[in-house]
């Protein structure tokens, strides 16, 4: 496939990490914002090819892993109503909320239907008019032109009975919070490169210039990750930190301008909690009051929402660099995939899930039988 | 969840108002919302998430960085290149 296998070749990868080697000289700490790039190092085993220099950690740039848990249970409460369709990503539906998840309301009888993509929610929604078709808008600067363009869509076509259940969240608000941090120890970021598609990257430059940092904006595939790691390296070892690009054939300085002019029609910046950090000002978008009759949270009341998380999981500290899932005494025992405790085990980008499904230590029984 | 990934547009059609198209990854062929690359066209190749394009990959810039990096892979003294 054209702009992937080119973006594979083993022979490119070594090369870029060998340079890598060439021009590290102290130890540094490189945080990757997006979830999806924490699947695609811990996949290819990438942070275990740099030199030991190089401390990886992985950042909370995953929207299903931080929508945070009461936002969930509202899912829940909602799509358990009779005359509700519900809708989401296939992501969502077995991120557990304070007691189910979305595939359990499914078994005891709600109406919830994976979706590939909002208008696809629209056209349910066209063909149950006796119904309520909600549709989960979460995400974050990537998913949100879409999100916003099944807001418009539902007015265009005069839909009454699709509302969306918004939980947006946006990238420089939590760089922001995680550098501001007291304990903070990320040196240098990769920005998530499809974030930067939408958005464009003119809002890292003030951020890299203020904390000290480089911003080296990355794409996905091997190659794209070592070439971004190799050029916040060499901004760490010579002093420099400005944001830069090492994706540009997907994304430009000024991102793009008519996806960018679409959700700032349909949303405005509010304050959102993240699950696993907390509340972070000013960190995500939700509608307008113009669009408020496609608002799900006030279209239905589902009463008080009063989630409860697990006590044990330390995914905050895995989100914001701290730890990492190796670090959890709950990792791959009380806390799996198939019964997660927290943000970083709920989704398949999560870092614990990503660790658990690439590098899970042998079980001892396992390796008893082995030694045997 | 940001997943996205590079098709070739193949087809170009209206729906509902919007400007949509049949867009080929690799052999398996979706439809996808073109609003937001106005300028896209037949045989383009656009970065695809959760059914709608977000950018158009510039081939330019493609080819100017996979350059780069195939001078950096040359210089670098790799014991094994020669067995590639």
């Amino acid at each position: 496939m054209k702009h992937v296998s080119e973006y594979r070749d083993a022979r490119l990868v070594k090369g870029a990490l060998e340079e890598i080697r060439r021009v590290v000289t102290k130890p540094w700490v490189v945080m990757e914002i997006c979830g999806g790039q924490t699947h695609a190092i811990v996949r290819h085993g990438l942070d275990r090819l740099l030199p030991s220099e190089i401390n990886l950690v992985h950042g909370p740039g995953c929207p299903v892993c931080v929508t945070p848990l009461e936002q969930i249970d509202r899912a829940l409460a909602i799509a358990s109503l009779p005359e509700v369709i519900f809708t989401s990503y296939g992501d969502m539906l077995r991120v557990p909320g304070s007691g189910a998840d979305l595939f359990s309301v499914r078994a005891s009888g709600g109406d919830v239907r994976v979706v590939y993509s909002p208008l696809d929610a629209i056209r349910i929604a066209q063909e149950n008019p006796e119904k309520e078709v909600v549709f989960f808008a979460i995400g974050f600067e990537t998913t949100a032109p879409a999100n916003a363009m099944s807001v418009l869509q539902a007015e265009a076509l005069g839909l009454r009975n699709f509302s969306v259940l918004v939980s947006q969240v946006c990238v420089p608000p939590a760089m922001r919070a995680i550098l501001g941090s007291p304990d903070n120890r990320v040196q240098a970021f990769l920005a998530a490169g499809h974030v930067c598609a939408v958005m464009g990257y003119w809002e890292y430059g003030p951020i890299a210039e203020e904390y000290r940092v480089p911003i080296v904006v990355t794409g996905f595939e091997p190659l794209d990750l070592a070439q971004g790691i190799l050029g916040a390296v060499r901004q760490l070892e010579s002093g420099r930190f400005v944001a830069e690009n090492a994706y540009p054939r997907a994304v430009t300085l000024e991102g793009n301008r008519t996806a960018q002019g679409v959700i700032r029609r349909v949303f405005m910046a509010c304050d959102r909690k993240w699950r696993g950090i907390g509340l972070i000002p000013m960190s995500g978008w939700g509608l307008r009051p113009a669009f408020e009759t496609f608002d799900a949270e006030k279209r239905f009341d589902v009463g008080q929402i009063q989630p409860e998380e697990s006590p044990v999981c330390i995914s905050g500290q895995i989100l914001t660099g701290l730890k990492k899932p190796e670090h959890c005494p709950a990792f791959g025992t009380a806390c799996t995939p198939e019964h997660p405790l927290g943000a970083t085990m709920v989704s398949s980008e999560g870092a614990c899930a990503a660790y658990y499904r690439y590098r899970h230590i042998v079980e001892p029984a396992a390796a008893t039988q082995r030694s045997g | 969840m940001c997943l996205a990934v590079p098709g070739k547009i193949m087809e170009v059609y209206g729906s509902n108002g919007l400007r949509m198209a049949k867009v080929d990854f690799g052999g398996v062929v979706r439809e996808a919302c073109l609003e937001y690359v106005p300028e896209a066209k037949l045989g383009d190749y656009t970065v695809i998430h959760v059914g709608f394009a977000i950018s158009l990959l510039n081939e330019e810039e493609a080819q100017e960085s996979l350059e780069t990096l195939r001078a950096i892979s040359e210089l670098s003294p790799d014991p094994e290149s020669s067995e590639g």
